[in-house]
């Protein structure tokens, strides 16, 4: 398949992560790697910056890569978890302010048609704007 | 060891020790206005810290402020992870370029604190753990260097928690309760509060 940006998905619950990540999956099978974490690093409600670097690693594409959270710490850990990448990576990743299913499934769509790392943010974000 | 790591590794164990026992009240404040994890995970990411106290201790002093931070980030699991820890890693930054404790006191603080404020995108007077840590940095200026500073920053702690109580919280998980928030403490500012009390307590009975 060609490069496609990838999707991560971060949730405090791996449950929504999962069941989010299942939904995107539906829509775009595998044309977009997708990859979800959920949890803290107990495993209890919560997000944790290592599984969020992991997830981002692995949907690593050439294009880049957008995450879709849910609240607060899922975003504030994100954009931790972002500036520890190895700096090749860091500017190739964006944390994208829109509901976490619509968000993930709308920029996996518009991810599939070959478009770039700003266009996938700017159509999850277009849910936001209204 | 030297007498400044003797000193360094009493203070960051005095810290943890505190923030753990501290968890039940930070966690009752939470599920006031939050989501009820705050206690839980602050124990979680001091107890991480306290199991490599040995390690923390035998670094340089930047070096050791860097670990803290990072150790706070990868094991906290909330918000106040990344908040925390970029203090710390902030803090160790300023001490890697020139700055030296404890004269430098209030700008290695500073320097922490703008970490938080950018992490966080937040100022003070929005129900966070800001409006602890600025009052505790403006007395640390105003003080520096004065017989009363550890006092007086113990006070303005004390104080500066009480007064997010009747604050609406406009960050965070406790924004989503509006006007619901006022007539709660906020529990990240009480935890900032532990920790510089804790640290003061330490210092004090050095002296």
């Amino acid at each position: 398949m060609s490069e496609t940006v990838g999707i991560v998905i971060v949730s405090h619950s791996k449950d929504i992560a999962k069941g989010t990540a299942d939904m995107v999956r539906q829509m775009v099978g595998n044309e977009v790697k997708v990859a979800f974490c959920g949890g803290n690093p107990d495993g209890g409600l919560g997000t944790s910056v290592a599984s969020i670097i992991d997830a981002i690693n692995d949907a690593w594409s050439a294009k880049g890569v957008a995450i879709l959270v849910d609240l607060g710490g899922a975003e504030t850990n994100s954009e931790m978890a972002v500036e520890m990448l190895e700096p090749a990576r860091r500017d190739h990743v964006v944390v994208c302010n829109a509901p976490i299913v619509e968000g993930a499934v709308m920029a996996a769509t518009e991810s599939a048609g070959g478009s770039t790392l700003a266009q996938v943010k700017a159509v999850a974000e277009e849910l936001s704007a209204e | 060891m030297s007498m400044q790591a003797e000193t360094f590794k009493a203070l960051v164990k005095v810290a943890a020790e505190q923030v753990i026992a501290s968890a039940p009240e930070l966690t009752s404040l939470d599920q006031a206005i939050g989501d009820g994890d705050h206690g839980f995970n602050m124990k979680r990411g001091f107890e991480a810290v306290l199991g490599k106290l040995d390690a923390i201790s035998a670094q340089p002093l930047d070096e050791a402020f860097k670990t803290i931070g990072k150790t706070l980030v990868m094991t906290v699991g909330g918000a106040s992870g990344p908040l925390y820890g970029s203090f710390f890693l902030a803090a160790g930054e300023a001490l890697s370029h020139d700055r030296h404790l404890p004269e430098d006191l209030a700008d290695v603080f500073g320097s922490g604190v703008n970490a938080v404020s950018a992490r966080g995108r937040s100022q003070t007077g929005e129900k966070t753990m800001l409006d602890v840590l600025v009052p505790v940095l403006e007395t640390l200026k105003a003080a520096a260097g004065q017989p009363d500073l550890i006092e007086r920053v113990r006070t303005t702690a004390a104080e500066a928690v009480e007064r997010t109580a009747p604050m609406q919280a406009t960050k965070g998980r406790a924004s989503f309760l509006g006007a619901r928030s006022v007539g709660h403490v906020d529990p990240g500012a009480r935890s900032s509060c532990v920790l510089v009390q804790a640290i003061c307590a330490s210092l004090e009975r050095k002296q």
